[in-house]
C-alpha cells in the first residue's frame, strides 16, 4: 500500500495508516537484513543526496547503509567539506544539488524548519534526519517498531521519554507518532528541561523519575548532551544521575517489567547505568538494527510513490 | 508656484480642526484655506481630493536606513522614497549603522544626503560608542550636530548603570531614550517562547526578557526624573507596565510596531523568515493587550521599526536568518485596519502617526495655519489596494505582506516644498 505523503518532515500530521503502513513495510526490510545477501533492487536508478549540514554518525551510517540495502545511487554532503564555507548560500547549494537530477534528499541541520525550506526550493522528496530541537521521525518511527516488535502493540502502552525534552528533536517526533497510534504518552526530567506548553499536546509531565518507572510500560530515554551549557539546565551530571537517571536499583524497585530505549549514542553514568545500558531490560542495539529497516521502508514508499 | 487642492477634510486633533476645506499652496507655503474658488486665481493648478483626508504629514520615528554601510539594503534616498509612498513626510532613523549614529560626522553625513528631499530624516544617536554599552557617546555633540533622540536600538542599552546616566545626561537637552528592551541573557532564541515555539523546535525567546527590561528602564527614569521611550512594546506585561508607570505620573511613553498588532507567532508555522524579528511576534493575548493599550493611550505611537534585509540574507536557514521587515509602505494601511474594525478613530492615528512622535522628540507639529509651511498626508480611506511587494520604492523586499488586501492608502504627501503623487516627485 502507498503512502499520502511525498516528504517525511515530521510526524505532526502523519497519518495512522502511514504510520502502520512504515512500520509493516519495515518488517519485510527486517526480514532482508537476516539474509545472507542483505540487498535488493527496489531503488535502483534513484539517486539520494544525504545533506548532513550537522555532525552525525549513526544516522548518517544508518541512511547510508539503508540506502545500499536498496541499490539506490547516493552522495553524502556534510558542511565541512561543502561550498558552505566558500560564502555561498544554502539555497544555491540546494539549487546546484538539485540541478544534478537527485530524487530525494535526506537532510540533517541545526535549524529546525530546514526540511520546510527544501521543500519550497526543491522538487525532490525530502526526509527529515533531524532539524534543530523539532523533529526526527525516522528515530521515532524505529523507536516505535522496536517496541511493537517487543511488545507486540502501541495502542494502549504508557511510554514516557525521560531527559533534556525542550532541547530533543526525538521527543516531539515520539510524541507526536505514538499518540496517533493510541499510546498513552508522557515526559519525564527536571522542569528546566520540559517545553512551555508541552502539556498542551496531551503529554503528562513526571519530573520524579520512580514515578515514571512505576507508572509506565516503556521509557525513551534520551542522552543529555554533554555539550550543554553546564550549570543552567542542570547544576552538574551528577545531580542529574542521582534524581533522574535510570539505575537497575530504580527499575528493580518500582516496575522490574519496564522496557529501556535509548536513541544512543549513550553516556554510561549519566542518564543510565551500565547496569541498564547492558541488562535485560533494554532493546538498545534491537534499535539499531531496526532503525536501516525503518528507513529502509521510508525511502521505498516515498521513493516509489 | 501654487496649487490649489479642493475639496479636503481637514483633520487635526491637536487644532482641533475637523472640516471640509480648500487649501491653497505657493512655494510650499500655506496661502489661504476655505472655500477657495479657481477662478479667484491665477496660475493655479488643481488637484480634486473630494472625500479625502488631508491630516498633519505622518511621522515614523523608528525606521533603519542602511546608510552608511549597507547601501544595498536602504539608502537614505530610497529608504525616504519608501517614507513618502507610504505617506510619510518625516522619520527618524536608528543609528545601528555601520559606523553607528556616534559622531557629529555621521549625523551630518545623514543630514547632507537628504536635506533635498521631499522627506525629513531625523537621526537619533545611539546612546553608547559603537552601540557596545560601554561608553556613553558624544550625546552634547550629537544633539549640536541634529540627533533628536538617543538609542542604541537593535540591543538594550546594556547595563542599568549605562542606562543611568544616559537618563541623566540626556536630560539636559530635553531629549528621550529610545530604548529596545531586551534582557540578552534571555533572548538567546529565534522566536516567541509558546507552545508554538516547543511544536516547531525554534529555540524560544521568552517575553520576560523584554518585561525586565521596561520595569528596568520605568524604575531608572522615576529615580533619574527623566524621559524613558519604549521601543516596539510587544508583550502584554510590558503594556501593563507602562500603564501602571504613567498612572504614577512617570514620564514614559510607548511605541508599537504594526506587526505586532497584526499578527501572532501562529504565522511562523510555515518557517517564513518575514515573520522573523526582534522583538518577535508573540501570542494573541499579547496582539490583543497592545491593541487595548493603543486604545486607552497607553501606547502614544505607531511606529514601523522598518528593517530592510537583501533577500540572500532572509532566505536563509530559519535560526541565521536576520531580524526585521520593511514596514514603511505597509504602516499606514494596517494602522487603518485598526479603524476599519473600529478599534480606533481616524483622530487616534492622527495623534499616534503624527502628533504623538513629534511631542516625544520635541519636535514641531505642523499646523493648518495661513504662513505655515504644507506638511500633509492625504488619505483616502476607500482606496483598495494589493501589495506588489515588486513595486515598493524600498530596495528590499522583506515583508510578510506581500499580496495581502488593504483598504485605505496615502494618496498623495507634501513637505518641503515638493509633492510626491501619483508615485512622482514634483515641485511645488
Amino acid at each position: 500500500m502507498p503512502v499520502s505523503i511525498k516528504h517525511l518532515l515530521g510526524l505532526n500530521g502523519v497519518s495512522q495508516e502511514d504510520i502502520q503502513t512504515i512500520l509493516d513495510t519495515a518488517k519485510t526490510f527486517r526480514e532482508v537484513l537476516e539474509r545472507p545477501i542483505k540487498k535488493v533492487p527496489t531503488l535502483q536508478g534513484k539517486t539520494i543526496v544525504n545533506l548532513f549540514y550537522e555532525d552525525s554518525t549513526r544516522t548518517r551510517i544508518s541512511f547510508e547503509l539503508a540506502e545500499k540495502r536498496l541499490s539506490a545511487d547516493t552522495i553524502n554532503f556534510s558542511k565541512s567539506g561543502s561550498s558552505t564555507k566558500k560564502g555561498e548560500t544554502f539555497k544555491d547549494t540546494i539549487r546546484n544539488i538539485e540541478a544534478m537530477k537527485v530524487d530525494m534528499i535526506v537532510v540533517r541541520h541545526e535549524s529546525a524548519g530546514v526540511p520546510q525550506f527544501l521543500t519550497r526550493i526543491s522538487n525532490a522528496s525530502i526526509i527529515n534526519a533531524g532539524d534543530g530541537r523539532h523533529e526526527h521521525p525516522t528515530q521515532a518511527l524505529l523507536d516505535m517498531y522496536s517496541i511493537r516488535e517487543k511488545l507486540g502493540k502501541l495502542k494502549g502502552l504508557k511510554i514516557c521519554i525521560v531527559g533534556d525534552i525542550a532541547h530533543s528533536r526525538v521527543a516531539l517526533s515520539n510524541i507526536y507518532g505514538l499518540k496517533t497510534m493510541g499510546a498513552e504518552v508522557s515526559v519525564c526530567g527536571p522542569l528546566t528541561m520540559i517545553p512551555v506548553g508541552i502539556q498542551k499536546l496531551g503529554v503528562n509531565v513526571y519530573n520524579n523519575i520512580e514515578k515514571a518507572i512505576a507508572k509506565n510500560d516503556v521509557l525513551n530515554v534520551l542522552r543529555i548532551q554533554l555539550e550543554r551549557k553546564a550549570g543552567t539546565s542542570i547544576p552538574t551530571l551528577r545531580e542529574y544521575h542521582n534524581y533522574f537517571g535510570i539505575t537497575a536499583e530504580r527499575i528493580e524497585k518500582n516496575n522490574k517489567d519496564v522496557l529501556i530505549l535509548h536513541p544512543g549514542p549513550i553516556n554510561r553514568g549519566v542518564e543510565l547505568t551500565s547496569e541498564v545500558a547492558d541488562g535485560p531490560y533494554q532493546i538498545i542495539l534491537d534499535q539499531v538494527t531496526n532503525g536501516v529497516a525503518i528507513r529502509m521502508a521510508v525511502l521505498y514508499l516515498l521513493g516509489t510513490r | 508656484m501654487k496649487i490649489l487642492l479642493k475639496n479636503l477634510n481637514l483633520l487635526h486633533p491637536e487644532q482641533k480642526i475637523n472640516q471640509k476645506s480648500d487649501l491653497l499652496i505657493e512655494d510650499g507655503i500655506i496661502k489661504s484655506i476655505g472655500n477657495l474658488s479657481e477662478k479667484d486665481i491665477s496660475d493655479v493648478k488643481i488637484y480634486n481630493f473630494e472625500k479625502m483626508y488631508c491630516l498633519p504629514g505622518l511621522f515614523d520615528m523608528h525606521v533603519h536606513f542602511r546608510e552608511p554601510g549597507r547601501e544595498d539594503e536602504e539608502t537614505i534616498e530610497s529608504g525616504s522614497n519608501a517614507a513618502a509612498a507610504g505617506g510619510f513626510t518625516e522619520v527618524a532613523c536608528m543609528p545601528n549603522t555601520n559606523p553607528a549614529i556616534d559622531s557629529a560626522e555621521v549625523v551630518k553625513l545623514i543630514l547632507e544626503k537628504s536635506k533635498n528631499h521631499l522627506v525629513n530624516v531625523h537621526p537619533i544617536g545611539a546612546v553608547s560608542l559603537g552601540r557596545k554599552g560601554e561608553n556613553l557617546s558624544p550625546i552634547a555633540e550629537l544633539v549640536e550636530s541634529g540627533a533628536v533622540a538617543f538609542s542604541d536600538d537593535g540591543t538594550a542599552v546594556k547595563t542599568s548603570s549605562l542606562m543611568k546616566s544616559a537618563l541623566e545626561y540626556c536630560k539636559m537637552f530635553d531629549k528621550v531614550i529610545i530604548d529596545h528592551c531586551e534582557d540578552h541573557s534571555l533572548s538567546d532564541g529565534a522566536m516567541n517562547e509558546s507552545l508554538n515555539s516547543t511544536q516547531l523546535g525554534l529555540p524560544p525567546l521568552p517575553s520576560v526578557s523584554e518585561d525586565l527590561i521596561v520595569a528596568r528602564d520605568i524604575l531608572l527614569a522615576e529615580y533619574t526624573d527623566s524621559q524613558v521611550h519604549i521601543a516596539h512594546i510587544s508583550s502584554k506585561t510590558a503594556v501593563d507596565l507602562v500603564r501602571y508607570a504613567k498612572s504614577k505620573g512617570i514620564k514614559v511613553t510607548a511605541e508599537a510596531a504594526p506587526h505586532h498588532f497584526s499578527l501572532t507567532d501562529d504565522a511562523l508555522k510555515t518557517y517564513d523568515t518575514n515573520f522573523k524579528m526582534s522583538p518577535p511576534l508573540r501570542t494573541e493575548d499579547d496582539r490583543l493587550a497592545i491593541i487595548e493599550g493603543l486604545k486607552d493611550g497607553t501606547i502614544d505611537c505607531i511606529a514601523s521599526d522598518h528593517a530592510p534585509h537583501s533577500i540572500e540574507e532572509k532566505e536563509m536557514e530559519f535560526i541565521y536568518a536576520p531580524n526585521g521587515i520593511i514596514g514603511l509602505e505597509t504602516q499606514l494601511a494596517l494602522s487603518l485596519e485598526l479603524v476599519s474594525n473600529n478599534i480606533l478613530s481616524l483622530e487616534d492615528i492622527v495623534l499616534k502617526l503624527s502628533i504623538n512622535p513629534r511631542k516625544i522628540l520635541n519636535l514641531a507639529i505642523p499646523r493648518f495655519e495661513i504662513g505655515e509651511s504644507a506638511n500633509f498626508t492625504i488619505v483616502d480611506l476607500e482606496k483598495i489596494w494589493t501589495v506588489d511587494l515588486s513595486k515598493f520604492k524600498s530596495k528590499s523586499r522583506n515583508s510578510p505582506f506581500d499580496k495581502r488586501l488593504f483598504k485605505g492608502a496615502s494618496v498623495a504627501v507634501i513637505n518641503n516644498s515638493q509633492m510626491f503623487y501619483e508615485g512622482k516627485f514634483s515641485k511645488i
